[in-house]
């Protein structure tokens, strides 16, 4: 079949259509060598992960460049500090990587502390690192007695795996920072960690609220707009609820099995799973009044906001969406998002997604439709369309690609510029699917793109 | 509160950087490399570094970047990436198909030492296609040092001089620059009649129309064979020290084909200098065309000079850019007082000269005294404003955080723009590009004055 000719046969198995070929996806593999992949790194994974540490000193250990580009690239918001939005590194020169990194390492970590009074300094591994052999842990440990706060390595030099690793090692990182407390005492409580929300365009801050009001406190988010305080309290939650699985789900069981906090997955994304969501958290929390409470919140948004996203459905219905994200949870809730629009997806890929989590795409999606794991932008381009897709969503690398081929575009990652959570969110989703796929532009574009 | 830097100017010995003013050499041997027809640039090294080379460039330019990558893997940074190279050379070839394939190193693939010619030579490479190769390790120099390095490892595998009589023909290297402003060098070229080969070219390839296609290789850059040709050149201008004087002499010491080293033609004096030293080797006199272009900026600076005279400015960005925008402030009669460069001072063995040198030679002419640094950061950057406000701050969108803090406008100029649009296509150089500057400085502070002023003060005729 000529739907996988962009590709180099290795690929063939990261391609699967659904309805013509049986077989199971692979995912999790390492991109092939000269491969024009759209996916990161280790150290990658780990600032996305940790960046939004707000009063945290986040320094990155190695040459200039690491640091440059992810400089304030997340768009997290903050309710305090803003130290976390500037640039850090120990800018490795030769004779660093020729007499080694620690001295300077340290000398940077004792300016820095001086300067912004910080009581957390994370320390990011870069490749070089890994390479020149600088004892990261001991580094950090004599510093923070130095100074007396806490300096946690990274491992996140870039070559030990895939984005993937990366979260784990942010995980890691965040695990070394929890205070053990009494459990009998926490177990008790009303209070939860929010997992795998980065607080992009406020985010974070609309699922607190809804929590506030059916009673529930956040005890601290991971990471969106927390702070070295509130990650230390972590371990006096009664429940973990993580959105983000691929970067979360790793710090999720750990919790369990370190302190007993059970999890379970939620996503804010669209109405339906929003609601549903909200109804198996009052539940873990033992419903009744939290779970009316809850009921209360779906009723009152629900009515709200389905008149205006009706608005917009009639506007794009029977309009074809292409979906590129990072991880596989984020897929399934924008292939049930798109249906609360009228739109079907005809193209999924992930960079991180899991068996498991393309198991469930694969059941959510119509026959025909194209999944496909880690793909470089030939595919992309060959499916989308091919498949006729009017809108791509993905991330800063696939927008000018999109645009090229004159098709619409919508950013659910780093660059969102409104919350895309919660019922306001899904009232902004469907106002950006429209306004791009709408615009006028396309009408002086050469293919059918857009709208 | 945004703004974390303290106003007290204590001595930093660390040797890190906070908040820097440069990035990483590969970027600039990609951005350099997507300047030539049909080139897949190479990133040797773990993907991360290609992903966020990639990200970055698609910011500034707004346009697909595109390249590969070796993919390294723990197992290919201990035993050495040679079987990952050759591997990715025959996937690239046989999934993309580019003409040339131009690999540049990481600091991870420089430290444990991948010998990549000899890679490159016992390669699989289809017939008639090509892979050049630039040393990048990222702990030297800055972004600026990668694209020198990828433009001169064109001239080392590319030029030829193969002809006994060199022709008619200019070569000129344009530098880190936008497309925008290379095909304004290359109208300049085009107006006085004379037959110029430019590399790298990236005009017609981060600036691409949209076509509804995408084109893995746009019909722009400079094609192989240009640059093979450009050995039998008989001049080569390079344009910015820091970026084309190596590639310059190299072609010198090459080809025989004779160089000189010009600012990037930044303002009236360095457009002069462009535009004469075409002049005086190809004999040809210059267009009534761009003495016009001339003659307007003339009259754009005489009606705005009272805008502009002593109002202090603070510069900073890539060194040959910002020793091309101090000349020009100091003509339009404005104090540079404040001058930061990321790059160090100049590449290892180099004759590249200092770049604090010729500015404080700039600013004492003009009996201007300022701060002046290379290798410097923003944090550097900002203590010296808050110890000595100033007027306006030119530079990259990076000064974005600085100008809010101390509420100074900011003209965006340089690598990399990541929150405007529409930069890359237009020119900061020749007659030109020094209107279009004068417009955005102009107007900056005018706007400025607008927001300032009392009801009483408010003026309509400015």
């Amino acid at each position: 079949m000529s739907e996988t000719a962009a590709a180099i046969s290795e690929r063939e198995q990261f391609i699967a259509t659904k309805g013509r070929r049986k077989n199971t996806l692979k995912c999790d593999a390492d991109s092939i060598a000269g491969c024009v992949s759209q996916r990161a790194c280790v150290y990658c994974g780990a600032r996305v992960v940790l960046n939004p540490v707000t009063d945290a000193i986040h320094l990155v250990h190695g040459p200039v460049g690491c640091a440059s580009y992810t400089w304030d690239i997340r768009g997290s918001l903050s309710s305090g500090s803003e130290l976390y939005r500037n640039s850090f590194t120990t800018d490795l020169r030769e004779q660093d990587i020729i007499f080694g990194g620690e001295k300077k390492l340290a000398r940077t970590i004792d300016e820095l502390v001086e300067k912004y009074k910080s009581k957390l300094v994370f320390v990011y591994s870069t490749c070089i690192v890994g390479v020149i052999g600088d004892d990261l842990t001991a580094v950090c440990k004599a510093a923070a007695s130095r100074h007396g706060i806490e300096v946690i390595p990274v491992e996140s030099s870039g070559f030990i795996g895939n984005k993937s690793a990366g979260y784990r090692a942010a995980c890691e990182a965040l695990l070394k920072l929890i205070d053990p407390v009494d459990r009998r005492e926490a177990a008790a409580s009303r209070s939860l960690n929010y997992l795998g929300d980065f607080n992009l365009a406020g985010e974070a801050w609309i699922v607190k609220d809804y929590l506030t009001q059916m009673g529930v406190q956040i005890n601290t988010v991971f990471t969106g707009d927390s702070t070295s305080d509130t990650i230390k309290s972590a371990a006096k939650a009664s429940l973990n609820i993580v959105q983000c699985a691929g970067s979360m789900y790793y710090l999720a069981g750990k919790l369990q099995e370190l302190y007993g906090i059970p999890y379970q997955q939620v996503s804010f994304l669209g109405l339906e799973d929003t609601a549903q969501s909200l109804r198996n958290i009052a539940e873990a929390l033992g419903g009744g009044e939290i779970r009316a409470k809850a009921e209360v919140i779906i009723r009152r948004e629900t009515d709200r906001v389905l008149p205006i996203i009706q608005g917009y459905r009639e506007k794009l219905a029977g309009k074809k969406a292409a979906v590129y994200v990072g991880g596989g949870f984020k897929a399934i809730s924008l292939i049930k998002q798109f249906r609360e629009l009228g739109m079907e997806v005809v193209m999924v890929g992930t960079q991180t997604g899991r068996q498991e989590e393309y198991d469930t795409i694969h059941s959510l999606v119509s026959d025909g439709t194209v999944i496909l794991d880690d793909a470089n932008p030939a595919e992309l381009e060959k499916f989308m369309t091919g498949q006729g897709a009017h809108l791509l969503v993905g991330g800063v690398k696939e927008r000018p690609l999109a645009y090229k081929l004159g098709l619409a575009f919508l950013d659910h990652n780093h660059n969102r510029k409104h919350p895309l959570s919660g019922y306001d969110g899904a009232v902004n989703f469907a106002q950006e699917v429209y306004s791009t796929v709408c615009s006028p532009v396309w009408q002086y574009t050469t293919r059918q793109g857009g709208g | 509160m945004l703004d974390c830097t303290p106003k007290e100017q204590k001595e930093r010995n660390s040797g890190g950087a906070i908040n820097p003013a440069k990035t990483c050499q590969p970027i600039g041997a990609m951005y350099a490399a997507l300047g030539i027809h049909g080139c897949l640039p190479h990133s040797h090294g773990s993907q991360g570094c290609c992903s966020f080379h990639r990200m970055h460039l698609s910011r500034h330019f707004r346009e697909p970047a595109m390249a590969s990558t070796s993919s390294f893997t723990e197992g290919a940074s201990v035993f050495g990436g040679g079987a990952n190279l050759k591997t990715a050379i025959k996937n690239v070839f046989s999934i993309y198909n580019p003409e040339i394939m131009a690999v540049h190193t990481t600091c991870l693939t420089e430290t444990i030492g991948d010998d990549i010619p000899s890679i490159i030579k016992s390669a699989e490479i289809p017939e008639g296609k090509l892979v050049i190769h630039a040393n990048t390790p990222s702990y030297q120099g800055s972004h600026v040092t990668g694209f020198s390095n990828m433009t001169k490892g064109m001239v080392s595998y590319l030029a030829e001089a193969t002809l006994p009589v060199k022709k008619e023909q200019v070569n000129l290297i344009p530098g880190f620059v936008n497309p925008g402003d290379m095909r304004e060098i290359k109208r300049i070229a085009r107006v006085m009649g004379i037959t110029s080969i430019m590399f790298p070219d990236t005009s017609g390839v981060m600036d691409a129309p949209l076509t509804g296609k995408f084109s893995m290789y746009p019909k722009g850059g400079a094609t192989v064979e240009q640059i093979k040709d450009s050995g039998n050149s008989r001049l080569t201008l390079a344009l910015g020290r820091f970026a084309s004087s190596e590639a310059a002499e190299l072609l010198s010491k090459k080809c025989q084909v004779p160089a000189s080293v010009l600012k990037t033609p930044i303002g009236i004096k360095a457009t002069d200098e462009l535009i004469m030293a075409l002049r005086r080797a190809f004999s040809q006199e210059v267009p009534y065309e761009l003495e016009e272009e001339r003659g307007q900026l003339v009259d754009i600076m005489t009606d705005t000079h009272f805008h502009f005279h002593g109002k202090q400015v603070a510069i900073f960005g890539d060194p040959d850019i910002v020793t091309g925008l101090t000349e020009f402030v100091l003509s339009l009669g404005m104090k540079p007082v404040h001058v930061l460069t990321g790059t160090p001072g100049g590449a290892v063995g180099s004759g590249m000269g200092s770049f604090e040198e010729e500015i404080r030679g700039m600013l004492a002419a003009a009996g201007v005294s300022a701060n002046v640094k290379a290798g410097g950061d923003l944090f550097t950057f900002q203590q010296w404003i808050k110890n000595q406000p100033v007027d306006l701050i030119i530079g990259t969108t990076y000064g974005k955080y600085i100008a809010r803090a101390e509420d100074i406008p900011l003209v965006r100029v340089g690598f990399p723009i990541l929150d405007r649009s529409v930069h890359s296509y237009l020119p900061i150089v020749g007659y030109r590009g020094a209107m279009r500057l004068i417009e955005s400085i102009s107007g900056a502070l005018l706007d400025r004055a607008d927001r300032d002023a009392t009801d009483e003060d408010f003026e309509l005729v400015m």
